[in-house]
């Protein structure tokens, strides 16, 4: 008998010890009345996680699990988007009366699978990821049970997203069945040696992988979940899915494509462009037409996937290390946005219209400003970190050749300065209609404040940032 | 002599730094906010005093140079330093900036605090447009403005002010992000620096400068703005409290201008001389089309706002003449311009401080009942209007000189502008301030000793530039040389101006003959 060798563990040890933590994290919550607790150890857990990801790189189970670099930054960016959201949740869940435990656990395995994701160096892996992550994220979009709209949000979640799965079976087994793998490197070394270009069946296998992923980014036309969900998930949830599920679905694009299927690339740029267009066109015509401040950040968080396409249009390290630097960056300024949104919410006043922002400049003139400080970056104004990512997706664009994709993107970036304007005017330049009461805490406050100062330092200084995106991605 | 402190730096960040101030007063304690603000825009029109007094007028090279790495990976500096295109600009936008503090003392009454903030942050960004060296750093400041500007017409401007605000901020924001696609693919080109020096010692191909002068035409036709992208001019102008007006006036609208100058004409010197021709009938209309509008508008900012497209048309008209009395005038042309419709604007301000009406039809007599303020009106309006002896002549006549000799109808049809310009603005000083006394205006207050010094520099520069233009015009003249050497426009003999101006009348008249001939 073959002697089973345990293979070094090394690299995963981060997932590992995020799994002990989260299931401690559940039984914690069984043990415990004050689910603050939880929270606080679901922080903690991020920071250590955080720590461990510096020294395990690596490949696990023969390159079935691949930490390298590229998949250290995704990681950051989850365990950010983790952290802050937890910090967002703190006082929210007590308004909204969901203080459960479970809340916390689930967001911490849904970080475990967008980690796996972001390390899958295998077809079957990634699904693993994937369906850990879209789990524990549909529990979380329907946590508040009293609430008709958050039931509908999770439904309507789950059904698409089971879709989206089914599809990306799909995909898998089609190529598995063409190329006999389903290992990334396998499957691109067999389609180069056995000089397999353009095969329909490749072509159709690629396509429902990226049908599957482009639910995940909420790419156009697969977005239509997105503005529903978006609005009636709690919102620091939907500050988390807003940017951590999409992070993790632009890690497998980045990955996938380029790896797999590099020798298509030709293909798949054919078909992302169209969708890249599409995703900005939709994205920033329909919010301007939103009066739900939720939703019109969920139409902006449509469009702003777009624009990471573009990246990943390019077809370069250029263009894949700009489209991750954006999604850094956009992690701040997003959940800032969504931060403050959280904060409007008090006990019987959703603060979700546009309209209860009228005069908030002189009520709160601090929240005002901060809100001022991520509008103006989401619109991708200097000196903001929003302009920075949008820069160097467009440089990317301009030196793959593809000008006019920069020059369409601009248009809608300055399209976009509409309904993101209209926030900050009805700040500004609007008197108070009602009193309204920010439900500040201490934890928000930091996660508010974290989020507000990146966007400028990372705005003014971005040479580290830039730095870490291009490490990421030299193989 | 350059001082031996980085003076730039400290002219762009110490407004930057007096808002971070502000942001820590109380906001009840306005007097403390104003004394600030004021304190600090005096300070720092000191501090650009070396810039008008160390000045080396000799040479075309860039002065009060700093450099830093910024973002080595993109090959990003922080670079900045003057010439003689950019030098007075910089003065101009000290000046008006302590001008702005003092009109708007008491008439802005809300939200003081973040007023002075988006002042000062304006200021900061204005001069970084101005010196930067490197485009990336360029367009930092260059978009930085509009926040503050979208506020500073949003939130104190008039009636109809979040319409004027937004449409201010999308004109300007399509335009530049077009800049931006541009200035990527100059980057590109120019063999990955953002560097503004090293971008002008190469030669591009045609077809890339002809699409690159059209990227960046975008960005600056609509800040100076040029026919038919000046639309929104009139409703920003209207709208903005006077503080922003004057900015929006005497600064922002330069840099459409100064853009043309410093990227346009040396980097695509084959796409600017191509493209000449319809840029002066560009010109022309802006000139003609904004001065018969003048005549029938009934709003006092906006008559205003109308005559600066005309100026302003003028200004364009003298930059793509490509010669050196054109350029020269145009960029006279633009700080007469700052001067005279900033005072102008502020005028309009003390009035409607006093009235709250902006509508001619509410004025009348108000010589008599105001006649300090009337006699610095007259004088603003006959600079305006281009009479010898005040500033607006100088520009004028260089850009008409200039006009000339670059295409004779242009030149022609442009002297008609003045015409029209001299129409509207006595026919406007004849409706406010003689005809019957308007009851409306019986028994204001004449102008105090706060807006009174709020005039004066801007009264002394329009006599200064009109008698003894060279002090301003030397500064220009290495720097303009050298840009038309880069044109390598040699054909044209460039003159020495202010030899023509200096001397008495008598040769001044030859000259034009000489030219006309």
């Amino acid at each position: 008998m073959k002697e089973i060798i345990m293979p070094d563990l090394g690299p995963m040890i981060p997932e590992i010890t995020l799994l002990c933590l989260a299931l401690f994290a559940l039984v914690v919550d069984l043990l415990i009345k004050k689910k603050e607790v939880v929270a606080v150890i679901g922080i903690i857990s991020a920071v250590i996680v955080g720590y461990l990801l510096t020294g395990s790189s690596g490949e696990v189970f023969s390159g079935m699990f691949i930490s390298d670099n590229y998949s250290l930054f995704f990681k950051v960016i989850f365990l950010l988007s983790l952290s802050l959201s937890i910090l967002l949740s703190i006082r929210y869940v007590r308004i909204e009366r969901v203080n459960f435990g479970e809340y916390y656990s689930l967001m911490l395995f849904s970080t475990l699978g967008m980690m796996i994701m972001a390390s899958a160096g295998d077809l079957i892996v990634l699904y693993l990821g994937l369906e850990l992550m879209a789990l524990s994220t549909y529990i979380l979009a329907g946590f508040i049970r009293h609430e008709v709209r958050s039931n509908e949000a999770a439904l309507k979640y789950f059904l698409l997203g089971a879709f989206a799965s089914a599809f990306l079976l799909y995909g898998i087994s089609m190529t598995y069945g063409l190329t006999g793998t389903t290992d990334l490197k396998a499957i691109a070394d067999y389609l180069i040696n056995n000089n397999i270009g353009v095969n329909p069946a490749l072509i159709l296998s690629m396509l429902l992988l990226l049908v599957a992923m482009s639910f995940k980014i909420a790419a156009v036309p697969f977005h239509m979940w997105a503005p529903d969900v978006y609005e009636g998930a709690p919102t620091p949830i939907t500050a988390f899915m807003s940017v951590g599920p999409k992070a993790a679905g632009f890690a497998v694009l980045g990955r996938v494509f380029t790896t797999a299927f590099s020798s298509l690339t030709i293909e798949w740029t054919t078909v992302i462009i169209p969708i890249a267009i599409l995703t900005m066109a939709v994205g920033n015509i329909l919010a301007i037409s939103q009066n739900n401040i939720k939703r019109m950040l969920a139409y902006s968080s449509i469009a702003h996937a777009g624009y990471a396409l573009i990246g990943v249009i390019t077809g370069n390290l250029d263009g894949i290390s700009s489209m991750m630097n954006y999604l850094f960056i956009y992690a701040f300024m997003n959940i800032g946005a969504f931060a403050i949104v959280t904060i409007l919410k008090s006990e019987g006043f959703a603060g979700e219209e546009i309209s209860d922002y009228e005069g908030l400049a002189k009520t709160h003139p601090l929240a005002a400003g901060l809100m001022l400080i991520f509008m103006f970056s989401l619109t991708g104004i200097p000196p903001t970190a929003g302009f920075i990512g949008k820069f160097y997706l467009f440089m990317s664009a301009v030196k793959a050749g593809y000008t006019w994709l920069a020059v369409v993107a601009v248009i809608f970036s300055a399209i976009s300065a509409y309904f993101y304007l209209r926030v900050v005017m009805y700040m500004y330049m609007r008197e108070p209609k009602a009193e309204v009461s920010l439900s500040t805490s201490m934890p928000s406050g930091i996660a508010i404040a974290i989020a507000a100062l990146a966007v400028l330092i990372l705005g003014i200084f971005p040479s580290g940032i830039i730095e870490f995106a291009r490490m990421a991605v030299m193989r | 002599m350059e001082p031996g402190y980085p003076v730039l730096s400290t002219l762009i960040f110490l407004p930057v730094a007096g808002a971070v101030l502000l942001l820590l007063i109380k906001r009840t304690q306005e007097g403390l906010l104003k004394w600030s603000a004021l304190l600090i825009s005096v300070v720092e029109f000191i501090l650009s005093m070396p810039l008008f007094t160390g000045f080396d007028k000799s040479t075309h090279q860039m002065q009060f140079l700093e450099r830093y790495e910024w973002i080595p990976s993109w090959g990003i500096t922080y670079h900045i330093g003057l010439d003689g295109i950019s030098v007075l600009f910089v003065l101009l936008s000290t000046l008006i900036t302590i001008l702005c503090v003092t009109i708007s003392w008491n008439s802005i009454k809300v939200k003081v605090k973040e007023f002075y903030i988006a002042i000062l942050l304006m200021e900061g960004a204005m001069i970084g447009v101005f010196s930067s060296l490197d485009f990336f750093l360029f367009y930092i400041f260059w978009e930085a403005m509009l926040i503050p500007m979208y506020l500073l017409i949003g939130v104190w401007g008039g009636p109809n002010r979040v319409y004027a605000a937004i449409k201010f901020f999308l004109y300007t924001l399509v335009g530049s992000v077009l800049m931006l696609v541009g200035i990527i693919v100059l980057y590109f080109e120019a063999g990955k620096t953002f560097d503004i020096l090293e971008m002008m010692k190469r030669t591009y191909p045609y077809q890339v400068q002809f699409w690159l002068f059209w990227a960046f035409f975008a960005a600056f036709a609509v800040k100076v703005p040029m026919f038919p992208v000046h639309t929104w001019l009139p409703d920003a102008h209207t709208e903005a409290p006077t503080a922003g007006s004057v900015i929006l006036a005497a600064i922002l609208i330069k840099m459409g201008a100064y853009g043309f100058l410093r990227f346009s004409l040396p980097l695509f010197p084959d796409a600017t001389k191509a493209m000449t021709v319809p840029m002066l009938v560009l010109s022309v209309i802006a000139i003609i089309y904004g001065a018969i509008v003048c005549l029938a508008q009934t709003d006092l900012k906006r008559l205003i706002a109308y005559s600066s497209v005309s100026h302003m048309g003028f200004v364009t008209l003298g930059i793509f003449a490509l010669n050196s009395q054109g350029i020269e005038g145009g960029i006279i042309q633009m700080i007469n311009h700052g001067i005279v419709t900033g005072a102008l604007f502020l005028c309009v301000g003390i009035i409607y401080d006093r009235t709250h009406s902006r509508q001619i039809r509410d004025y009348g007599g108000l010589a008599t009942v105001l006649p300090v303020y009337a006699a610095f009106f007259m004088v603003f309006t006959l600079a305006s209007i281009g009479l010898p002896g005040l500033n607006g002549f100088i520009g004028e006549f260089l850009i008409i000189l200039g006009g000339f000799k670059a295409v004779k109808w242009a030149g022609v049809l442009a002297a008609t502008g003045i015409i029209i310009g001299a129409a509207y603005m006595l026919w406007l000083y004849q409706r406010v301030f003689f005809m019957e006394t308007n009851e409306k205006v019986q028994g204001l207050n004449d102008m105090d000793l706060r807006e009174v010094i709020t005039l004066m520099p801007l009264m002394a520069l329009v006599l200064w530039i009109g008698v003894y233009p060279n002090t301003f015009l030397s500064f220009m003249h290495a720097s303009v040389e050298n840009l038309l050497q880069r044109l390598g426009n040699q054909g044209m003999q460039p003159q020495n101006i202010s030899d023509v101006l200096g001397g008495p009348v008598v040769d001044l008249a030859r000259n034009v003959l000489e030219v006309i001939r």
